[in-house]
């Protein structure tokens, strides 16, 4: 066969590619990652509609849980909004990460996830976007709730910084279970699916839990398991960093969301990269 | 450095399915390779594969000397690829895509969005550059893909199934497209399941079939494996139709098709001209008038069909 060799400028030669440094390759996981970010983004842009809803609903969980269960629910202090808010809030942000499993099947599905795989792009690149994206989101959520419930009658108790603190967690909490969200996508390769899939392990973790209620009436196994499950021990720390009641450690807090997140950021990527098929 | 795609045998396996059994094939630098065969030939594992997708079982790929499985990263800067569907953000417009795309393969953002303003206007999308690809045609979102494909001027291109789903006036505005590619010095390879397709654009054709490669060479050659040419011939009175048929069957290497409707004859014959002259006469003999006569190269289509029928007995 013969060789012909590229005289014409506008191809760049292939002797002139190399590896990148690891310098250069830890630095595109960042500029890549907010690449992605900013498109997924843009969503919310341009279908303002889509946040409105994705906003509307969590409001009214709110309202609902506040004026509908409030009157019957007894915490130890009577005043349930304050006892519902910080709840709800970690709840809230759970919830939202439900969109990276949607949105990566959707971009799966569409072929646009073969595409990126084909660039010279970070591997995390499209999974980090896609979480850090849903965070963005989180903390404008979580920020409107708190709000919306002042307006109905919360009110932090236990100082400014502690408040912010609270926040922090919650957001922290949101984005680490962002990423089992996206590893859920990654594998069920179908939004529909990903929907569905995305929720089920979702609702034993946010019922079972200290987020509505507390765990005192519940019967013996499954108090148990509502009182040591990440979502409970997050949902005590937040609810006590805003209104001082007794909780857990920080520690154990971020111990736990170390912990999911140091197994599920690999765990993605890897079903990223072999996301082929 | 050479610049050429390498594939030795290269073989890949979805469980029990073998999607490619032991691939062997190569592309000239700055040509185009069409890579032609049916719905689950395994042209798009093969693609895949190329492209860093897909790790093959066994077997070794090279793009420009490089390995494909060894360093992807290397490969993936190298080529550009376009899929069967087109991969474009739906909720992006035109002119995002391409800077995304850009972005991607790390030109600064000025860079990208002086590339992405090029490729709108080389493929006549500067119109609609700044609408959402929501709004686009099917031929419009095709040709965006494209030029996403190209955006970091690869010096290998993979194209596959381009022009699937396209009308024939659109899918002749993209080969025009496809060839300037090349003319700018990209080696091209094609998957496509038209030899229309196929013998338009690519100078050297692969056919593929069962995941193994069944021929190949340049669409000249393909044809004239086949061996001999077609007569083609018309008759203007169609009530001597069984007649023609016996008289071109003795001519002719095997049973002529026939088109009752319209009188008309095709019939692979193994003298060329002298067949030619020998069916004008013994019509002649009969006093059978002929509306048309000529001698013609079977279309690859003819090929196709006999090679992939022969490679199922």
């Amino acid at each position: 066969m013969a060789q012909q060799v590229i005289t014409q400028s506008k191809v760049v030669p292939a002797a002139q590619y190399r590896d990148p440094s690891l310098m250069q390759s830890l630095w595109w996981n960042v500029t890549d990652a907010l690449i992605i970010t900013r498109r997924n983004l843009t969503y919310y842009v341009r279908l303002p509609q889509l946040l409105v809803f994705s906003t509307i609903q969590p409001v009214m969980f709110l309202l609902l849980f506040a004026y509908v269960f409030g009157g019957a629910i007894q915490t130890q202090n009577g005043n349930y909004i304050n006892f519902l808010l910080p709840g709800i809030i970690v709840q809230t942000a759970m919830f939202g990460g439900s969109v990276a499993a949607v949105g990566l099947a959707e971009d799966l599905k569409k072929g646009l996830i073969d595409r990126f795989r084909s660039l010279p792009m970070a591997r995390s690149a499209v999974l980090a976007g896609r979480t850090l994206a849903d965070t963005v989101r989180n903390i404008f959520v979580v920020l409107l709730m708190i709000g919306v419930g002042h307006i109905i009658g919360f009110r932090f108790q236990n100082g400014f910084l502690n408040a912010v603190a609270a926040v922090v967690l919650v957001i922290a909490f949101g984005h680490v279970f962002s990423w089992i969200f996206a590893f859920i996508g990654m594998m069920v390769k179908d939004p529909e699916t990903a929907q569905v899939a995305g929720f089920i392990w979702v609702f034993p973790l946010v019922f079972a839990s200290s987020i509505f209620v507390p765990t005192e009436t519940m019967p013996e196994l499954l108090q148990i398991f509502a009182e040591n499950q990440p979502v409970s021990i997050v949902a005590n720390v937040v609810r006590g960093l805003m209104i001082g009641t007794p909780h857990d450690s920080v520690w154990l807090a971020i111990a736990w969301l170390t912990g999911i997140y140091v197994i599920f950021v690999p765990l993605s990527v890897w079903q990223y990269r072999r996301s082929a098929n | 450095m050479q610049n050429d795609i390498v594939v030795e045998d290269v073989r890949k396996s979805y469980g029990k399915v073998q999607a490619l059994k032991g691939v062997s094939l190569q592309a000239e630098a700055g040509k185009i390779l069409g890579l032609l065969g049916p719905n689950g030939a395994g042209k798009t594992t093969l693609i895949r594969i190329l492209t860093t997708l897909l790790k093959p079982d066994s077997g070794r790929a090279t793009i420009a000397g490089i390995d494909v499985a060894k360093h992807p990263m290397r490969i993936r800067s190298l080529i550009g690829l376009a899929g069967q569907y087109p991969a474009v953000d739906e909720m992006l417009t035109g002119r995002e895509n391409l800077v995304m795309v850009g972005q991607l393969y790390h030109f600064s953002r000025k860079a990208s969005k002086e590339r992405a303003q090029e490729l709108l206007e080389q493929f006549s999308l500067t119109d609609a550059a700044d609408r959402t690809v929501k709004t686009y045609s099917g031929g419009m979102r095709r040709r965006l893909d494209l030029a996403a494909s190209i955006v970091a001027r690869p010096a290998v291109l993979f194209l596959d199934e381009p022009t699937t789903g396209l009308d024939p006036r659109t899918r002749n505005d993209l080969w025009e497209f496809i060839r300037q590619l090349v003319d700018d010095g990209t080696t091209l390879l094609l998957t496509t399941q038209q030899l229309e397709e196929a013998d338009n654009l690519a100078d050297w054709i692969t056919v593929i079939d069962h995941g193994e490669v069944i021929a190949a060479g340049t669409s000249e050659t393909l044809k004239s494996q086949l061996g001999q040419d077609v007569l083609e011939l018309q008759i203007s009175n169609r009530s001597y139709i069984p007649q023609v048929q016996t008289l071109l069957e003795s001519i002719g290497r095997e049973t002529p098709h026939v088109d009752t409707a319209t009188g008309r004859f095709s019939v692979v014959v193994p003298h060329g001209t002298q067949s030619l002259l020998e069916a004008v006469r013994v019509l002649d003999q009969q006093s059978i008038a002929i509306a048309d006569i000529a001698l013609r190269r079977p279309t690859l289509d003819e090929v196709f069909l006999s090679i992939t029928s022969a490679s199922e007995n």
